[in-house]
């Protein structure tokens, strides 16, 4: 008994040191490299398993972090280095649009992960609803196929992305990247900030400014000290800056956004009177 | 009220007041029979010389002494003991747990402490000075030392408050008790109080126990005071036990509980503050070569502080605020005579923790809590080195007195730290600092002249709220406090003079001193900041100002016409200015008391007078307007009876005989104090 113990030990020590140095030189992990990510969805198709992963529990209306992988269906192993794109669609009830979103780019540490993100600015409902199409390239062979998702308002139903017509009449995205879990302290803000095109093309706007001003309403509207603003970061092609929240509760983060040349694209400076802009985000903790 | 009237014309009277008046009032008191309300008697010198300590030693109980007739109010509150102190002042918020002060100096530069021991509030808004923890029941006495005189027990600027605990201490007595009941008619205070001492030359255990729950007060004119309503629990045990001739230990524990306490001054009130405070102390008669009297002990105590705005109405938000704080520390002293030195050397340390946080509710109910730490775990280390050496010159006295302190302050809490960063981006989560203390007193006498001089340096670090508050709201300024962890040490530079003349009949000394404080920490506004209470005016941070200066000067008289008579006045003005010449907050303008003690055999009496000038030294930028003159009167009257072996005492008397509507500099927010008030004690001691 005591040597079956001793051989059950030494099995699982050799399997995990194999699964630890065999990271860069095998493509089946006996970890899941995904553990800590949820399965949002999973398509059956072409004898694949495409399989996305979120932090969250479900695709969300704002920002959504998304990494896909490709099962083979028979031998059950992830296909290292696809090539995949996406197109997000609403079908609403009597027009389409699509969404912004990234590319998907291999990760570098797991060569069978694809990562990118996706904004949904609204929610799916009984009536409208979402699909994604995933044009992918396997050894040399293309397939297509397209998976329904459901999106849902965040839980707290805090404004995390808005949609809205600038003063140069241009439509824009700004959806909130960071802190996905703000804290009382100086957080890393981050946000990403599209132009839509037109329904089916939006495309990432740089060299634009945003200023920030967070407000707890519920607390005589008091704002916080150094906060920065959020600047364009051509590396992440996000938008960065600083955001100091001093107390847990209901944050308001109201914002200006103004172009390259500084003129005010969108939103109001908070005074006695304006006291939150048309431009903001929600936060509460 | 003829007679009364006529009182107040003595006290108006020039010094040198003439004989027939003295007789004609003689035989009024005599009938009246009058103690003092002021009680400048109670103020008793260290010796009957002035010795080179300038310390006040403050008589709080007179049970084992059974010297009734020395208290003026049995029964009331210490901090109307210590109010009866020439250097302190009362800050207060209301009825209950006002903040003592000493030189117009606060809590954060004074170093008050508990029969040696270290206590620290867990109140942000100042709701409970340690003052507050403790019952008058289980006191014996409070010493008040000015300035860096007061630095055994701790590092100060502007003094010490070292408050005595009550002790058999091995006196052979057998077994005493006594029940004390008091009653105040303007607030319908009731006071119960229960002692039970058992006492014997190797051994002895005292208890006591009281009970004081009073109503709101009615201001001068009869208007009420909302939420002045206090109700207050307070047992202690105190035990020794000699391990033989020379050793013994000694054990104390106290639990005071106060409830539903009402804050008139503040937007809130306290449902609960509770104290307990423990101690273990080992004595022994002599160490080893010329050392004696060493003496230590090993302590603990733990405050917690609710507040409470649920009674109030119209909150704009309703918040929960506790607050907790423990302290643990030791201290182990020894005495040395060598020659003409008397030595004193003093190890100490404490380590504390002060926690404080806030939860506020949203008027809007789907909304998440607010909720941050107000003070971030902030742990306290100090160790400190303290030594005294009084030395008998030719003619006068030297005394020189050291401390050396090394004190550590670590943000334990997370949240906290990363809060105060929001601030301070670059804050370290530890920070030490080095603290000393110098100071020379030297007496001379050259009968009946006696001089006294002191020189002295000291600094002290910043409070927990200084450093490290996040958001407390000043209610007298109106204004959100953020402390700085990186303030520099306050220093103080000091020098004081009292010169006396003393007669058998008569006494007469004038004393001074004048603080130059460097670093001197105070809130100061950040246009850049933006309020967080609801109806603030705006943000202060704490920071060093170049520099301060304190001034304060008393004149004091003392005279006995006959032995039974004793008229004692005393006239003070403070002065305290920045470096650009404005002046400080909360510094008392002129102010002025007097009275007139009749004792003799089982009766005593006293009639006393207290006021001060208008207030022409004042800074509206800390929420301070000009404050009225006022003078007040009051009276009393004392019997003790003797039924066998028993002793009972009663006392009577009106305070605020007038019914004078008035506010003091330092009352929060202009509330005013309280109207004509009767009180009637009984105490009945059974020996
Ligand atoms: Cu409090």
């Amino acid at each position: 008994m005591k040597n079956l113990k001793f051989i059950l030990v030494l099995v699982l020590l050799t399997l995990g040191f194999s699964s630890c140095s065999s990271d860069n030189d095998d493509n089946i992990l006996v970890i899941n490299p995904l553990e800590e990510y949820n399965l949002i969805s999973k398509i059956e198709d072409n004898g694949h398993h495409i399989e996305l992963y979120a932090e969250n529990q479900d695709f969300i209306i704002g920002y959504n972090e998304i990494m896909i992988r490709i099962k083979d269906e028979v031998t059950g192993e992830y296909f290292s280095n696809p090539t995949i794109s996406w197109i997000p669609m609403m079908h609403m009830m009597n027009m389409k649009h699509s969404a912004p979103k990234s590319n998907l780019s291999i990760m570098k540490e797991n060569n069978t992960i694809s990562k990118g993100f996706l904004v949904f600015q609204m929610a799916s409902n009984s009536e409208e609803f979402w699909d994604i199409t995933f044009n992918y390239k396997i050894d040399g062979k293309e397939y297509v196929t397209t998976q329904v998702i459901d999106v849902k308002a965040p839980k707290d139903k805090r404004q995390q992305v808005t949609s809205f017509l600038g003063n140069d009449e241009t439509k824009y995205v700004l959806a909130m990247v960071s802190p996905k879990t703000p804290e009382v302290t100086i957080n890393d803000f981050k946000a990403v900030l599209f132009k839509m095109e037109d329904m089916m093309t939006f495309s990432v706007v740089k060299d634009f400014k945003v200023g920030i001003d967070p407000r707890m309403p519920g607390m005589g509207n008091h704002s916080s000290p150094n906060n920065k603003d959020l600047t364009y970061d051509e590396t992440t092609k996000c938008y960065i800056g600083k955001l100091s929240l001093t107390m847990t509760g209901y944050w308001k983060i109201n914002m200006t956004l103004f172009n390259e040349v500084g003129e005010l694209i969108k939103g109001e400076a908070l005074t006695e009177e304006q006291e939150s802009s048309s431009l903001y985000f929600e936060l509460e903790f | 009220m003829t007679i009364i009237k006529c009182a107040h014309k003595v006290f108006t009277l020039p010094m040198a007041w003439c004989q027939p008046t003295i007789k004609w009032l003689t035989q009024w008191f005599v009938i009246l029979g009058m103690t003092n309300i002021t009680a400048q008697e109670l103020i008793l010198p260290q010796d009957s010389i002035i010795t080179v300590n300038l310390d006040e030693v403050i008589l709080i109980s007179a049970r084992k002494t059974l010297d009734y007739h020395r208290q003026a109010k049995p029964l009331s509150t210490l901090e109307e003991y210590l109010e009866s102190s020439k250097k302190v002042t009362m800050v207060k918020r209301g009825a209950y747990a006002w903040e003592p002060s000493l030189n117009n100096m606060f809590s954060e530069r004074l170093s008050i402490t508990i029969d040696g021991m270290k206590i620290f509030g867990a109140c942000t808004d100042k709701m409970d000075p340690i003052t507050s923890y403790v019952e008058v029941s289980n006191l014996a006495k409070a010493y008040v030392a000015s300035g860096q005189q007061g630095a055994k027990h701790g590092s100060t600027i502007g003094g010490a408050i070292d408050l005595q605990l009550e002790k058999s201490d091995f006196r052979d007595t057998g077994l005493q008790g006594g029940v004390e009941t008091g009653f105040e008619s303007n607030n319908e205070m009731n006071v119960w109080g229960v002692n039970l001492d058992y006492s014997r030359s190797n051994f002895y255990i005292d208890a006591d126990l009281s009970y004081r729950k009073a109503e709101n007060y009615s201001a001068g004119g009869g208007e009420e005071v909302a939420f002045s309503q206090f109700e207050k629990f307070n047992v202690a045990i105190n035990s020794g036990y000699k391990l033989n001739e020379h050793q013994s230990l000694a054990a104390s524990i106290i639990f005071d509980d106060a409830r539903d306490v009402g804050y008139p001054a503040l937007p809130m009130d306290v449902s609960m503050a509770q104290g307990v405070i423990t101690s273990i102390g080992f004595e022994q008669d002599s160490l080893f070569g010329s050392l004696f009297n060493w003496n230590s002990k090993l302590y603990f105590n733990t405050i917690t502080h609710i507040m409470d705005d649920t009674n109030r109405p119209d909150v704009p938000i309703h918040m929960d605020m506790p607050g907790w704080s423990d302290t643990y520390g030791f201290f182990s002293e020894v005495r040395s005579h060598i020659k003409k030195h008397s030595f004193l050397f003093k190890l100490d340390g404490y380590y504390n923790k002060s926690l404080a946080e806030m939860t506020m509710y949203p008027n809007v109910p789907e909304e998440l809590p607010m909720f941050m730490l107000t003070w971030p775990d902030v742990r306290t280390v100090n160790v400190g080195f303290y030594v005294e050496d009084e030395i008998g010159l030719k003619g006068s006295t030297l005394k020189v007195a050291t401390r050396l302190a090394l004190q550590n302050q670590d943000v334990a809490d997370e949240f906290g730290l990363n809060s105060l960063r929001i601030f301070y981006p670059e804050m370290q989560k530890s920070k030490t600092r080095f603290l000393k203390s110098i100071s020379g007193q030297w007496h001379k006498m050259w009968m009946p002249w006696h001089l006294n001089v002191g020189l002295s340096y000291g600094d002290r670090a910043p409070s927990v709220s200084e450093g490290y508050g996040f958001y407390l709201f000043n209610s007298f300024d109106n204004h959100d406090y953020i402390g700085d962890p990186e303030l520099a040490n306050e220093k103080s530079m000091e020098v004081n003079a009292k010169i006396s003349w003393k007669k058998e009949k008569f006494k007469l000394s004038a004393e001074a001193n004048f603080f130059h404080i460097p670093d001197y920490i105070i809130g100061e506004v950040d246009p850049n900041l933006s309020v967080m209470t609801i109806g603030a005016e705006g943000v202060k941070v704490y920071k060093n100002l170049e520099y301060a200066n304190l001034f304060n000067t008393s004149l004091e008289m003392e005279y006995i016409p006959f032995s039974q008579f004793k008229w004692t006045s005393l006239l003070s003005y403070h002065r305290a200015v920045d470096q650009h010449k404005e002046n400080l907050p909360f510094i008392s303008p002129f102010s002025y008391r007097s009275s007139l003690t009749y004792n003799k055999g089982s009766l005593s009496g006293t009639i006393g007078m207290t006021g001060a000038g208008k207030q022409v030294h004042y800074n509206s930028k800390f929420g301070e307007d000009q404050t009225k003159a006022f003078t007040v009167f009051s009276l009393s009257l004392g019997k003790t009876f003797n039924f066998n072996n028993d002793l009972m005492y009663t006392k009577i008397g009106m305070e605020n005989i007038f019914d004078k509507k008035y506010s003091t500099y330092s009352d929060w927010k202009n509330i005013p104090r309280m109207g004509r008030n009767f009180f009637v004690t009984v105490s009945y001691a059974i020996n």
